[in-house]
């Protein structure tokens, strides 16, 4: 490596006296069958990558990624959890020797120190020696610590039910209608408890139907639907007297005015 | 017509040693699983590479629908998920990809440090790979707020909260990363998205292209 000082230059400071081009590294010194990179051994690094994705592709679609449902701060019966490969950082501070008091070991120091032992290993195992067996401390240190990690992510996944973490935690779309308040002593709602509740809901949120909050129809469209139909609503639905469904059209109209007047 | 492209570039730009030092060298017999199978092992640095690749691509494929904050990030990810055509693919890649690059880069690291292949001249390459295996957790850490579900949201309370514990330096590091002392909200969502779209890739992309081009310069290590 020639830098800097000593250095000699021809005339123009970018073209060196000495010409140390980069020269491709001659691996004579690795006696055998070598292969041009391209483009035959870059084929079966391709024929390998291809093999993996094909692999990978049938894990993410015999197993879709989890989602559950939305974020509840106030949610203080949620066992909080880091994903599995922090969990052994997570475990190794519920022991008492690296908690409360001993925080700082547990949160900084043990994991510093392996750390930055794994940064600086060239430093640390400085032998000329690169065979596992002629390496003893180092081999045996790495396979302590391969164990501890695999342990502690063990000791913190098995105390875990996922099933029913996964079955408490159901994705469902949270409530985000505007919110009404519905007259339930009104004429109009006493009609729709007779002939649209049991589908459409108390609160006209939707259930085997669609919610009614949020609908842009006039009066007379929903005289209509409410008899004929629509879409799955089969017809004959409504069962009453013309002023009741009457009743039941402005009832329905005036939730959806107080609606959009909220939005 | 290809090489008329090729040498009308390569007039101007000089692209040929650009090329060679890229492409055009030998692979030596011993890590060629074509003559001795149980070379696979240094497969495992290629194949981290292919799954990073694989996340970069997901991960931009994803941001064309996801939105980071608290009221829309959760529906968005549902509405990806159920309705977007192949968006349950695209978030899966995305998601199983996150796991499986850190068994990658784990058994990586694993055939570099038993091979001792980290050691002279190759010593500066080696803490350029730790480092890229520490944004990699990071990485995770901060993707896995991003769909803001109950799991992500306490894991990140929980991990907050033992940043914000560590004497001196933890409020503030909290502070940075949460936007808040106290709060773990729309702050700290809009604040680990961008952490994890632009500050650790852009950190990521530069320690990879410092490990390949190392990775030219020595060539690989030698057979035990």
């Amino acid at each position: 490596m020639k830098r800097g000082k000593g250095m000699k230059f021809v005339g123009d400071s970018r073209v060196p006296a000495e010409k140390n081009k980069f020269i491709p590294k001659d691996y004579s010194e690795y006696p055998g069958r070598t292969e041009p990179f391209w483009p035959n051994f870059l084929l079966k690094e391709w024929l390998v990558g291809a093999v993996f994705l094909v692999g990978f592709l049938c894990l993410t679609i015999a197993h879709p990624a989890p989602l559950e449902k939305m974020a509840d701060p106030t949610d203080a019966s949620y066992l909080p959890l880091p994903d599995w490969y922090f969990l052994f950082l997570y475990q190794l501070l519920k022991y008492k020797f690296a908690s409360g008091p001993f925080f700082v070991l547990g949160a900084i120091v043990i994991p510093g120190l392996a750390f930055g032992a794994l940064f600086l290993a060239p430093f640390l195992d400085r032998g000329k020696e690169r065979r596992p067996h002629k390496r003893p401390i180092t081999v045996s240190l790495m396979l302590l610590s391969i164990i501890a990690v695999f342990w502690l992510t063990y000791e913190a996944a098995a105390h875990v039910d996922w099933e029913e973490k996964a079955a408490n935690n159901k994705p469902e779309w949270p409530d985000s209608g505007p919110s009404v308040e519905i007259d339930k002593e009104s004429e109009g709602y006493a009609v729709y408890e007779n002939n649209c509740l049991s589908c459409h809901g108390g609160n006209l949120e939707g259930q085997a139907g669609p919610t009614l909050i949020g609908i842009d129809y006039s009066a007379d469209e929903i005289k209509d639907i409410a008899q004929n139909g629509i879409g799955n609503m089969p017809a004959g639905q409504f069962q009453g007297s013309d002023e009741e469904l009457q009743q039941l059209a402005d009832f329905i109209v005036s939730v959806n005015e107080q609606a959009s007047s909220e939005e | 017509m290809l090489q008329k492209v090729y040498d009308w570039i390569d007039d101007r730009v000089d692209i040929t040693p650009l090329w060679r030092d890229i492409a055009d060298h030998e692979v030596p017999e011993h890590v060629n699983p074509a003559h001795h199978f149980s070379a696979f092992v240094y497969c495992f640095g290629g194949l981290t590479f292919f799954v990073t690749v694989i996340q970069i691509l997901s991960g931009m494929f994803l941001t064309m629908y996801y939105v980071p904050d608290i009221e829309n990030a959760w529906r968005s990810v549902y509405y990806l998920q159920t309705e977007v055509a192949h968006g349950q693919i695209v978030r899966g890649m995305h998601h199983w990809g996150a796991s499986v690059v850190i068994v990658m880069l784990f058994l990586h690291t694993l055939r570099v440090f038993f091979q001792g292949a980290y050691k002279k001249p190759r010593e500066l390459n080696w803490m350029v790979g730790v480092l890229i295996f520490f944004v990699m957790l990071a990485l995770g850490l901060t993707g896995y707020l991003l769909p803001w579900d109950n799991k992500a949201y306490f894991a990140t309370v929980v991990t907050l909260n033992i940043a914000g514990d560590v004497p001196l330096i933890g409020e503030m590091t909290k502070t940075l990363l949460g936007g808040d002392p106290t709060i773990v909200g729309a702050q700290t969502l809009t604040r680990f998205f961008a952490i994890h779209v632009f500050f650790l890739p852009a950190a990521l992309f530069v320690l990879m292209g410092i490990h390949f081009i190392m990775i030219r310069k020595q060539g690989i290590s030698g057979p035990l």
